[in-house]
């Protein structure tokens, strides 16, 4: 049809040039990203090779010690993957159960209005900035858990773990609660149909349909946890440390990096350089994280 | 309509685990008697979204095992009615019901009466195929016993089975009985749907638009279909289909704008309607 109008032109365009500019401007900003995200992995990428021409890869993975600011050097870099998977894990654990029963609320029983107010209510608490949460961890929450832990230090994984668990708290609803407001009413309509009461209906038919937009929230809360640097570096303390004791100080690979940016080890030396060995580590981890988050999200998306 | 011995009809909802007389017995009526017992008895219903009234005092009874058409044009409140039936329609907030529905003399809308016992006993079936996502072919059937915690183990594979044959299935799927439902085709879909509102013994079938999402052949299935279940069940269906609504259904009931116009045995609607407005709906005049 419209090519047969007498005339009619559908090829080119009929944008003026302030759209044009507009398009361009756009494109720039976006490949201005993947630049910034191209140097970050080149910077990374020739740092760790120079950082491997010196120490050998067996050091690294099979070394139990991280020293290398000390005399007697030594790089295995598990006691910072475990103080990174010691803190992340309680603070999973803490949000998982609060974030999943926040979602159901919000979701399956709050009414539109409540729910209107409460979502950015609780997103509010992912706005706090971390340094808060850090002192917070540090100058409250520790003293008070030490008066009913024995043997808890001053620094250790237990109460930043806990403290970045409801940070992450918005994160897991917020999403979780998309993953369910996103099964389709059909679904509840037909439980209810069969005579499923409420709750059976949330448990065994909404939340199975949400599942892999639930994973996704809590795969990218876990990879926010891993990459939290402020409130580990405040409040779990600076000493690398192959532990899985939740009372004792241990060190974060986070937590690493900043403590070495922030001395003055000079550029070029291999003190220097295992700063972004472990940069790269952190990558890796986080970025493996979310894309496993990116694939269940699309997998939810279309299966309802 | 209920017998002497068995529990009187307004225990049975109020009980969690009712003991009301299957299906599947010879009845009190035969199929082709005329006079067929009550099943429904709908007085002066009137139904609202919000402030707004979509039902005005309907009232009409609807016959044990037979299969009853709801016809009228989009919007006349046709899902509306038929979700009355079986108290899906307070599922929606803001909504309200009037009038009297009973079913086998109970009224399902008294004090005390579950709404979720209330469902055990009349299924429903929707426009578009709900298979649950997450679940096997078998497991969707064994959905509803499940969800109500009434599984017994040992019953599982033969009341899956016994459903899937019921709803015309289960040589398509029997070899494939822990594949995700939601891969089958769309008629395939509705029928694994019927078998799981079939699974959980109900007395009575609602139908909304059954096949309104399927091609002729997957419809002259479920067509072939609701003529087996009219021995055992009392089916409502709506539907858009004039033709349909001929071939499957006893009685007719049309509704317009919430109101219902005329209702009689459905070959007196097609050939000789009392109402103008029946006889415009039908030869395609309007709707
Ligand atoms: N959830 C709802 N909220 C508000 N109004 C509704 C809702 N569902 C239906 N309505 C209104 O109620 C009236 C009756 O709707 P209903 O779905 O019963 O019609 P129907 O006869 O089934 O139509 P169709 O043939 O299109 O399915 C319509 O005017 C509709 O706009
Ligand atoms: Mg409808």
């Amino acid at each position: 049809m419209l090519s047969a109008a007498p005339g009619g032109r559908v090829h080119g365009r009929s944008a003026g040039l302030g759209e044009r500019l507009i398009e361009v401007g756009l494109l720039g900003c976006g490949l201005l990203s993947i630049f910034t995200t191209a140097g970050i992995l080149f910077v990374l990428a020739i740092e760790t090779f120079a950082f491997f021409r010196e120490v050998t890869l067996a050091q690294f993975f099979f070394d139990t010690q991280w020293t290398p600011l000390f005399a007697d050097k030594h790089f295995g870099i598990w006691p910072l993957v475990s103080g990174t998977v010691l803190t992340s894990g309680i603070a999973i654990l803490v949000a998982l159960p609060f974030g999943l029963l926040a979602a159901i609320y919000l979701s399956e029983f709050a009414e539109q209005r409540v729910r209107k107010v409460l979502k950015p209510a609780l997103e509010i608490l992912a706005g706090v900035p971390t340094i808060v949460y850090g002192y917070f961890a540090l100058v409250f929450v520790t003293p008070i858990l030490q008066a009913m832990i024995p043997g808890l230090a001053g620094f250790n994984s237990l109460s930043a773990g806990m403290i970045m668990g409801m940070m992450i708290i918005p994160m897991i609803s917020s999403m979780t609660e998309d993953a369910l407001y996103a099964v389709p009413n059909s679904l509840r309509e037909g439980a209810y149909a069969l005579g499923a009461t409420r709750l059976s209906t949330i448990f065994r038919v909404v939340l199975p349909a949400a599942v892999s937009g639930i994973a996704a929230s809590v795969i990218l809360a876990i990879s926010r946890a891993v990459g939290e640097t402020m409130i580990v570096a405040i409040a779990a303390g600076q000493q690398p440390r192959l532990t899985l004791d939740p009372r004792l100080p241990v060190e974060t690979m986070t937590t690493y990096i900043v403590q070495v940016s922030m001395g003055d080890t000079p550029a070029g030396t291999l003190e220097y350089r295992s700063i972004f060995v472990v940069g790269a580590a952190l990558f890796v981890m986080t970025f493996t994280m979310n894309f496993v988050s990116q694939r269940l999200t699309r997998r939810y998306r279309s299966a309802v | 309509m209920a017998s002497a011995g068995a529990p009187t009809a307004p225990e049975k909802l109020r009980m969690t685990q009712s003991a009301h007389s299957r299906p599947g017995r010879p009845r009190e009526n035969s199929v082709n008697s005329e006079e067929a017992a009550t099943k429904f008895r709908v007085r002066r219903l009137a139904a609202w979204f919000g402030s707004q009234q979509v039902l005005h005092g309907l009232d009409l009874d609807i016959s044990k095992q037979r299969v009853t058409a709801i016809i009228g044009p989009s919007g006349c409140g046709k899902s509306t009615f038929i979700r009355c039936l079986n108290r899906m329609h307070e599922l929606v907030p803001s909504a309200r019901v009037g009038g009297e529905v009973r079913l086998d003399d109970e009224d399902i809308y008294g004090p005390g009466v579950d709404p979720v016992l209330l469902r055990r006993r009349v299924g429903m079936v929707f426009q578009k195929p709900n298979p649950f996502p997450s679940m096997s072919i078998r497991d969707n059937v064994l959905a509803g016993l499940r969800l109500t915690h009434q599984l017994a183990r040992a019953h599982a594979n033969e009341i899956n089975e016994k459903a899937l044959r019921s709803a015309a299935l289960w040589d398509e799927v029997k070899d494939r009985l822990d594949e995700p439902g939601a891969g089958l085709s769309g008629g395939q879909q509705q029928r694994l749907c019927i078998a799981r509102a079939l699974a959980v013994e109900p007395d009575v079938l609602l139908m909304d638009e059954p096949c309104s999402a399927l091609d002729p052949i997957a419809t002259a299935r479920i067509e072939d279909l609701i003529h087996t279940l009219r021995e055992r069940y009392t089916i409502v269906i709506v539907t858009h289909n004039m033709q349909q609504a001929a071939r499957v259904s006893d009685r007719t009931a049309f509704l317009l704008t919430g109101e219902l116009v005329e209702y009689a045995p459905t070959d007196r609607i097609f050939t000789a309607p009392s109402d103008k407005r029946t006889e415009d709906y039908i030869t395609g005049k309007f709707g």
